[in-house]
């Protein structure tokens, strides 16, 4: 980026970027537009749609009257964060002694904790419904925020793994001199030089639950039932429906755009698996 | 660097996630394991008998296993190939100077972020329908045919939805590899008469080996078990043109709710799974020591 | 564990000691969003208000409720205290075991049980014993455009045509270029979905899904030739894209003025007929079902109803909200509310009796014939060992109507000829009925 670029250039490069990044965002820009449109509206040609149709908030009341909206969106809520905090728990641990105290096994371990993810969830679901069942867990938040903490546990770990080797182990055991404790060490030294890297596993653990769509379907009913649920009410056609889908679309999956949004660059910077060295 | 103490230390550590995890994986495969030796349908309650290997027998003759297979690696093969050569055109293309670099990155980034349920019903209803759908629209308008996409390329319609899905994953890791390259290297080559397509394939290139193998492994994992994008839109068909191994255990065990079968094909799934993984570990394991 | 439900159920009944039968619950109901059940949903606080109780609401896509709730009953989760389910479902959850009876319904003076039409009863009894009531009894019957119909110089038939006479109506109405289809018949595949229409157009050819000995015959020449048909008269003049649209998506072109005509269920009348929903409800007509080599089984049989899980714990508050939302206080209520055009048909004899009914929607008298005209016991030409007109009532045929959908669906898209389709579905049902030991 050192050279001088001529402004010529960067209004091709503009152009070009911005071409095909309307491009990827366009359905959701559509979808947006639909969900402030009647139904009729929402069904004509697009270009119609666009210039030739007024516009009405009339939807988001009708979802919100059909289905309680903030039971499902609090449910979301906790449950993905609910799940991501449990699984930094039990992470943070088991990548700090993977990283700083490799053994022989340590790569094998980690493998093999990413191959748990391959087990296709339509195959057990019958099994952990009947646990669920006799630990009275179906429906509930709790069972739920357990099993999104487990499935997400070794994409955390994982991370977490990558972003602690790349500290310096001579500042731990800078710290260990000064008489730090494990603790001290793992609070006080570690986790503040860790913080961009744990805040952008944080990021992508609640994208990831925030839009897990089997397990949260599938274990709960009416009270623990988050946004993924509300959706499932929407998704056949009842006469005209495009408008109404639209505006429970975007009310599902608005929350996490926002948080994408504002988060970005964060996310950006933290999305490296140990990619970049 | 590690004493003894501390290796104590790092094991008591480690141990809850590893403990955890095994559970999550033994109790279900265990259970799963023991009902694909039995007769044990949920709609005809009773005794459920051992039939030892029959349940294998009935899974791997479906009918539909051989296409399932074959669809599970276009699939994952065809959304890997879109997200890994549209990720790093589209990463190359980012990390140039321009206006509203911001902006521009959120929008391409942004379908990471919407629900996979989400997506399939907004391409299905709002893209694909070919009276309603926009293609379908403009194809009309344009006085052709509108394509019928559940209908005549299923596949190839859910691979369009999926990889829209990840593809801004794969543009974020790559876009991240492609910042920390060292610019001067660039330079270096450029005033050596290298001109660009060598730059790129000599340097640029060899810089993001490992963020693509990162990008191919995650990836795999989430793809092989695809299937909101499938039910939604398709239902595996028609026939079994987009059926694939996970949705085919869908089908045994929860629209026949024959757990015998469908835990069967559970541990197929499985095994299938981890030949992958073997594979994947081989090729990611060298490329993350270098 | 089971300390804990012993526990549990003795802390209950120490409660319903102390208060009474008058304890206000919190009951979980599993519905579908069709716009009946919507209409309930938006009833049921008048329910809440004069019972004290509270309703909470699992509103979801049909397919994903048959799972959800089959896959809740058959393990005993208890998740929910009432369901929305089917007749199909119904005689065989009812044998299993799984549901309450309603068989004290009887009982009731007010509730009026036999009201309910008998041939619905029926459908929704297992050995004897009435397991659901329903909301909505339906059959299949033809849609059609009376203005596009004079325009073509089509009279209304007044006896049941056969099919190849409906093909030669559709041949005359069907105009691609002003946007209107000449049919639109169900293609996504389910047994639910296109089964249903292909089910009845098979029975109308003469053509049955199993022989007395329960060998399936889906290599017959009546089925090839009922496909053939099907594909044929799809292709030439239904929507494109017809793989994708089952009973809503027909519905919702139907409304928008783009099929000219179209074999579904009667329940979507009410919709089709109300000019608030629907652009067509002034043009719109009825006639029967066509027929082919027979007139048996050629409009199907459905119910939607309302069940009790056996494994619910609120047995009786359950009941007395089924009592409510089948009554004849509640038909009229929607009468009331929503337009007597709006009211569910094919229940009560009183309610198709009801003036307000005939005036609003005389259409009304028409179902109620067509689906008096069903004998599920009696489906088809041939002699069969099962009851149920689109379906049949064993819990195998779910995974093989599923199945005959795709490949039914696979020819309707070119994939396949009907000839494949057909052979592999009869290889499927072969498997599967040897599998559930059927065939010896």
């Amino acid at each position: 980026m050192a050279r001088a670029v001529s402004n010529k250039t960067k209004t091709i490069n503009t152009v070009i970027a911005g071409t095909l990044g309307v491009l990827m965002f366009f359905p959701i820009l559509w979808i947006i537009i639909l969900s402030f449109k009647t139904e009729e509206d929402a069904v004509r040609a697009p270009l119609e749609v666009l210039f030739q149709s007024g516009w009405t908030t009339d939807n988001f009341s009708t979802v919100q009257a059909r289905s309680d909206y903030f039971r499902h969106f609090s449910n979301s809520v906790i449950i993905s964060l609910g799940s991501t905090l449990l699984g930094l728990v039990v992470a943070i641990p088991a990548a700090w002694s993977m990283a700083f105290v490799p053994a022989r096994r340590t790569k094998d371990v980690l493998m093999w904790m990413l191959s748990t993810k391959m087990m296709p969830p339509v195959g057990v679901l019958v099994p952990i419904y009947l646990i669920f069942r006799d630990t009275g867990l179906l429906d509930s938040r709790v069972g739920l925020t357990v099993v999104l903490m487990l499935i997400n546990l070794p994409i955390i770990i994982w991370m977490l793994y990558t972003y602690f080797r790349e500290i310096p182990g001579e500042i731990l055991e800078a710290a260990r001199m000064d008489g730090a404790g494990l603790k001290e060490e793992i609070l006080y030294v570690l986790t503040p030089m860790a913080v961009p890297g744990i805040a952008s596993t944080i990021l992508l653990n609640i994208i990831l639950a925030w839009n897990e769509a089997f397990w949260t379907l599938n274990l709960t009913a009416a009270n623990a039932a988050p946004l993924t649920a509300f959706i499932a009410s929407y998704s056949s056609p009842e006469g005209l429906f495009y408008a109404k889908l639209s505006a429970a679309s975007i009310m599902a999956i608005a929350p996490i755009l926002i948080m994408g949004w504002f988060s970005q660059k964060q996310l950006v910077r933290g999305l490296t698996f140990g990619a970049v060295k | 660097m590690a004493t003894k103490a501390s290796r104590a230390a790092a094991r008591m550590m480690i141990s809850p996630a590893v403990i955890l995890l095994f559970a999550w994986m033994i109790v279900p495969l265990g259970m799963t394991l023991y009902f694909s030796v039995l007769r044990y349908n949920l709609l005809t309650p009773g005794a459920n008998p051992f039939v030892g290997w029959e349940n294998y027998y009935w899974f791997l003759t479906d009918p539909s296993f051989s296409a399932a297979m074959v669809n599970t690696l276009v699939l994952v093969g065809g959304v890997l190939l879109i997200t890994v050569i549209g990720g790093i055109l589209f990463a190359l293309l980012l990390d140039r100077p321009m206006f509203g670099q911001g902006v521009i990155r959120i929008m391409v980034i942004a379908p990471f972020f919407v629900m996979p349920t989400v997506s399939a019903l907004v391409w299905k209803n709002m893209f694909m329908n070919p009276v309603n759908g926009i293609f379908g629209r403009i194809a009309t308008g344009l006085g052709f045919q509108p394509v019928d996409f559940f209908g005549q390329i299923p596949l190839a319609s859910i691979i369009i939805i999926v990889a829209w899905q990840w593809l801004p994953f794969a543009t974020l890791i790559l876009l991240t590899a492609l910042q920390s390259l060292d610019q001067e290297q660039l330079e270096a080559a450029e005033m050596d008469g290298a001109n660009w397509t060598s730059r790129f394939w000599y340097i640029m290139l060899p810089h993001l080996a490992r963020a693509i193998t990162v990008v191919i492994l995650i990836q795999t994992i989430f793809l092989l078990s695809v299937f909101a994008e499938i039910l939604v839109t398709t239902n595996g068909g028609p026939g079994t043109a987009s059926t694939t191994v996970t949705y085919l255990v869908y089908v045994s065990s929860l629209l026949q709710y024959d757990v015998g079968i469908g835990s069967a094909g559970g541990v197929v799934a499985v095994i299938l799974a981890n030949i992958v993984a073997i594979f994947l570990m081989r090729m990611i394991g060298k490329n993350l020591d270098a | 564990m089971k300390l804990k439900k012993l526990l549990l159920s003795a802390g209950t009944m120490a409660m319903m000691a102390v208060s009474g039968s008058a304890w206000a619950e919190e009951i979980t109901i599993a519905t579908v969003n069709n716009n009946d059940m919507i209409v309930m949903q938006e009833l049921a606080p008048k329910w809440e208000e004069a019972t004290g109780n509270k309703i909470n609401w699992v509103v979801l896509e049909e397919n994903v409720l048959r799972q959800r709730t089959t896959q809740d009953i058959s393990t005993n989760g208890g998740s929910f205290d009432i369901m929305f389910i089917g007749a199909y479902e119904t005689p065989i959850w009812g044998k299993n075991g799984w549901l309450a009876s309603l068989d004290d319904f009887a009982d009731d003076a007010a509730y009026d049980l036999n009201d309910i039409f008998q041939l619905v009863r029926n459908g929704l009894s297992a050995e004897g014993h009435l397991y659901a009531v329903p909301l909505y009894s339906e059959t299949s019957f033809t849609y059609y455009r009376s203005d596009l119909f004079e325009k073509a110089g089509i009279a209304k038939p007044t006896e049941q045509i056969t099919y190849d006479q409906f093909a030669e109506m559709v041949s005359k109405v069907h105009d691609p270029e002003n946007g209107v289809y000449g049919t639109c018949q169900r293609g996504k595949a389910g047994w639910g979905e296109n089964m249903a229409f292909v089910g009845t157009l098979a029975n109308a050819f003469g053509a049955r899904w199993f022989d007395e000995q329960w060998q399936p015959q889906l290599d017959s020449p009546e089925w090839n030739a009922a496909i053939h048909y099907y594909v044929d008269l799809m292709t030439k003049y239904g929507p494109p894209g017809a793989t994708a649209n089952g009973h809503n998506e027909n519905r919702a072109l139907f409304k928008d003025g783009k099929c000219a005509t179209w074999v579904d269920a009667t329940s979507a009348a009410n919709d089709v007929k109300n000019p608030a929903n629907s652009k067509v409800a002034d043009v719109t007509d009825f006639f029967q079902a066509p027929k082919q080599a027979t007139d048996k089984g050629t409009g199907w049989f459905w119910s939607w109803a309302l069940a009790i899980p056996a494994s619910s714990q609120k047995v009786d508050t359950a009941k007395d909200f089924l009592k409510w939302a089948t009554s004849k206080e509640y038909f009229q209520m929607v009468g009331e509310t929503k337009g007597w055009v709006a009211v569910p048909s094919g229940t009560r004899a009183s309610i198709h009796e009801d003036p307000r009914l005939l005036e609003a929607a005389p259409f009304a008298e028409t179902i109620k014939n067509a689906i008096f005209s069903v004998d599920p016991a009696d489906p088809t030409r041939d002699p069969v060992p099962y009851t149920g007109v689109q379906f049949v009532a064993i819990p195998e045929f779910q995974g093989i109507g599923n199945f005959v959908g795709q490949q039914v669906a696979a020819a309707l898209a070119g994939q396949m000829s009907v000839e494949d389709a057909l052979s592999a579905s009869q290889d499927f049902a072969v498997r599967e009925m040897t599998k559930a030991g059927y065939i010896k």
